[in-house]
């Protein structure tokens, strides 16, 4: 297969770095959790509950195509190799989680995989909508449909005080989490971050790397998003982290105005560096391809680098990861193969630009 | 970066601790994160479930109960009759095992929740929406069946009679519709 086939098949839209201030958040996602009336959360529910469960939403919701999320499919846990569930993961349409115990867990995908319903994870349904760049009231509206029309044939857990009733306590009430994905170099760079973060922590807000909890953050991308589910309604939530967001968009691109007033030099010297690794190494491990790309694609968004789209990061950050490689391969692979293939996959990507930029001068 | 207890082994465990504000970080090595374990929550058990239970407030998860508080009687023994999940596990793992579990702990779940949701406890967002249009007709029916008591008390047999063929309506129609009227 070629890198090109492969990419058309493997990337989601959200990786397409669309959308509002998509030069410094990267993804908006929105999921609410939800759990049926009388069956036991999955936790406590027996193998029989959780296979009638995914049952009824085979029978229910794939098939005739819904007027916004088109054709669902139902992708069962068991059904796929090892290395299918990996790259599931990568492309955050499923949790690490849910892929642990296959038996009974599925996933409920819109085509485009702007939409996944989660089944049978810590919840019986946990609705999901991704989309590029800043778009969180999008998405909450998104999730919201998909709520409702679920809600038409399924009877919620739902309490009149406590609201939707969830397996874990921290996500009762709206069992609303919204987060973005933002990639802060320049924050970073100058330090200021440490200072941001716990400021934002005291706003009920958490901060987290790109790989959910206890993740550290690589390749500068943070992932904010609300800790609190109850007490406020799901559009104050929603407006709560926008407002917060759109203030850390502000300060990083201050900091980038402040890098490129104080040391231009050296940040292009670095940027350079990072770039020119990323065109000619041999052997790439995974961190240090992530932190290369976040300089490279921080020169693209601050017009050093040109001729390099900015979805390069989004893509390469997804492909490089274990799975995708695989799954390119063809094959399973050792670490310091990996290493090698990311190595070669980031040049031949790298090297496809160039090629469109002199056969037709301008992508796609 | 290298281990920061023995400074020979690349340290695999980056951890951070941000206690009012003050920041610690651990960068360990496997080896000496294990022998260290007891300093970090959870060592390599490390999990929001573990932090939660010590939220639950059965003194487990933290092995030195705060000297100067007295805790209130234990009522660990609370158990859901629906799937069986007594309050100790609630604790333990941090998570109900169904709907139910939160009428069964319902006397517990204030302080829990406002720990955890910013002194929230209760809901003010959305509703189902063909779920909260029987719970109008729920609301209507307890009400009737209170205004029927009291005029039966106060010997208003007719107006009750009324009422209770209201009652009857309303249930039907919730039973027609495939709701559960009890």
């Amino acid at each position: 297969m070629t890198l090109k086939s492969f990419m058309n098949e493997a990337l989601s839209p959200w990786m397409k770095n669309e959308g509002p201030e998509s030069d410094i958040v990267i993804s908006s996602r929105v999921r609410l959790a939800r759990n049926l009336e009388k069956v036991p959360f999955p936790i406590a529910a027996s193998e029989e509950q959780l296979e009638d469960v995914t049952y009824r939403i085979g029978e229910e919701f794939t098939g005739d195509a819904h007027q916004d999320f088109g054709e669902l499919s139902l992708v069962k846990m068991a059904d796929l190799t090892a290395n299918e569930k990996q790259v599931l993961v990568e492309k955050h349409l499923v949790s690490p989680h849910l892929t642990r115990k296959p038996l009974h867990r599925a996933a409920l995908l819109s085509k485009d995989e702007s939409l996944s319903v989660m089944i049978n994870e810590e919840d019986h349904f946990r609705i999901q909508c991704l989309l590029s760049g800043f778009q969180l009231e999008e998405g909450l509206q998104l999730a919201d449909a998909m709520d409702d029309w679920m809600e038409e044939s399924l009877d919620f857990a739902f309490d009149e005080r406590r609201g939707y009733l969830t397996s874990c306590p921290t996500n009762v009430g709206t069992g609303l989490r919204s987060s973005v994905m933002m990639h802060l170099p320049a924050l970073v760079l100058t330090k200021q971050l440490n200072r941001i973060l716990p400021a934002i922590n005291q706003l009920g807000l958490v901060v987290r790397g790109i790989y959910g909890e206890g993740s550290e953050a690589q390749g500068n991308l943070y992932q904010i998003s609300n800790q609190k589910t109850l007490g406020a309604s799901e559009s104050d939530i929603v407006k709560d982290l926008r407002s917060v967001v759109t203030q850390l968009i502000e300060h990083e691109r201050t900091a980038r105005e402040q890098l490129w007033n104080d040391s231009r030099m050296k940040l292009e010297d670095r940027i350079f560096r990072s770039y020119g690794l990323l065109s000619y190494s041999r052997i790439m491990e995974s961190k240090e391809a992530m932190r290369r790309l976040s300089d490279v694609r921080l020169g693209i968004d601050m017009g050093i680098i040109e001729n390099v789209p900015a979805k390069i990061l989004n893509e390469l950050m997804v492909m490089t990861q274990p799975g995708f490689l695989q799954q390119y391969a063809g094959e399973s692979l050792k670490p310091e193969e990996r290493d090698q293939r990311r190595a070669s996959l980031i040049r031949e990507r790298l090297h496809m630009e160039n090629n469109e930029e002199s056969h037709d001068g301008g992508g796609e | 970066m290298l281990c920061q207890e023995c400074q020979e082994r690349e340290a695999s465990l980056h951890f951070t601790k941000i206690i009012n504000g003050e920041k610690t970080e651990f960068h360990l090595c496997d080896i000496c994160a294990k022998d260290k374990g007891e300093e970090l929550p959870g060592g390599n058990n490390f999990s929001i479930h573990k932090l939660l239970s010590g939220l639950l407030d059965t003194g487990q998860a933290f092995s030195t109960p705060s000297p100067g508080r007295r805790r209130q009687p234990e009522r660990n023994d609370l158990q859901c009759e629906t799937c069986g999940t007594t309050y100790k596990l609630f604790a333990e793992r941090g998570r109900f095992g169904c709907a139910d579990c939160y009428h069964y702990f319902d006397e517990k779940l204030d302080p829990v929740l406002r720990r955890i949701h910013g002194g929230n406890t209760a809901h003010s967002g959305k509703v189902p929406k063909r779920k909260g249009r029987d719970m109008h007709v729920y609301r209507e029916i307890e009400e009737l069946k209170s205004a029927m008591q009291r005029q039966i008390s106060e010997e208003e047999f007719e107006q009750a009679a009324e009422t209770r063929d209201k009652i009857r309506e309303l249930e039907h129609a919730l039973k027609e519709k495939g709701g559960d009227a009890s």
